[in-house]
């Protein structure tokens, strides 16, 4: 008998996409981009703060740069959307939230939110207040 | 055919049994993330509430007991999480086990020298060595 190559797990590609199949991408996408790039600027910036004016001067000038900016921001909302989606995860870890409603209103409910809080922290750090 | 010797995968899964480890792993990573649940808050709270984003506001608000302390937490326990998360990135990408062995121990050394130089940048502020 032929051997045929054995049925493996359906990937992506086969899925029709939805909330949860997105926040569960982002979860792991932002996870690596905190623990490479989130990771190395806090070094970076702690060991600039250590080091006194000249070297901070360096770190600052790069941080408000519009790269810098935009890698900041981004990792901000990185930062959030992992952090919605992690409290997700570990309401689905005791077994709860599983319904599909719900569970896409939650998934749902991650990517506002990290929206939301993103905005209104750089509106704070840019001096805007209430 | 002795154990673990077969020829299907499902037959070799079986044979195997279980792997026997990676419990510790996974519940690490979710009481880290507790953890850096509250670190990361107090994280953002601070740079909020601080009273200007200049270094030396940054530099007294960390050499200070009460930035420092959950500062050293916060390092320790980040990269720590990171670790964890990115070794789940890495096995369920990296199939071969010697490219395994060696990006994992990459990312061992990665984020053990990261941590070290995130702690003595902030030793060194809590400790008066800088201006």
């Amino acid at each position: 008998m032929a051997t045929r190559p054995r049925p493996l797990s359906p990937h992506l590609t086969i899925w029709r996409w939805g909330p949860h199949m997105v926040v569960s991408i982002l979860h792991r996408a932002t996870g690596v981009a905190l623990s490479i790039a989130g990771l190395a600027i806090l070094a970076w910036w702690l060991m600039a703060l250590a080091q006194g004016q000249e070297a901070y001067a360096t770190f600052s000038k790069v941080a408000h740069s519009p790269i810098g900016l935009i890698v900041l921001i981004g990792l901000t909302w990185s930062f959030f959307q992992h952090l919605l989606s992690g409290i997700r995860h570990l309401v689905m870890d005791s077994g709860a939230a599983f319904e599909l409603g719900v569970n896409k209103s939650f998934a749902i409910l991650t990517i506002v939110g990290s929206i939301l809080l993103t905005v209104l922290l750089w509106a704070w750090l840019m001096g805007v207040r209430p | 055919m002795s154990i673990g010797e077969s020829s299907t995968p499902l037959g070799k899964v079986r044979g195997l049994g279980s792997a026997r480890e990676g419990g510790v792993h996974w519940l690490t990573e979710r009481v880290t993330s507790i953890a850096l649940l509250l670190l990361g808050t107090w994280f953002i709270a601070s740079l909020l509430l601080l009273p200007g984003l200049d270094p030396h506001t940054l530099a007294e608000w960390l050499s200070a007991p009460s930035g420092a302390i959950p500062m050293a937490l916060l390092i320790i326990v980040g990269f720590k999480h990171a670790l964890d998360g990115m070794k789940v990135f890495i096995d369920d990408y990296v199939h071969e086990p010697g490219s395994n062995f060696v990006i994992n121990t990459l990312l061992l050394f990665l984020a053990i020298a990261g941590a070290a130089i995130a702690l003595y940048a902030l030793a060194t502020l809590a400790f008066g060595g800088a201006s």
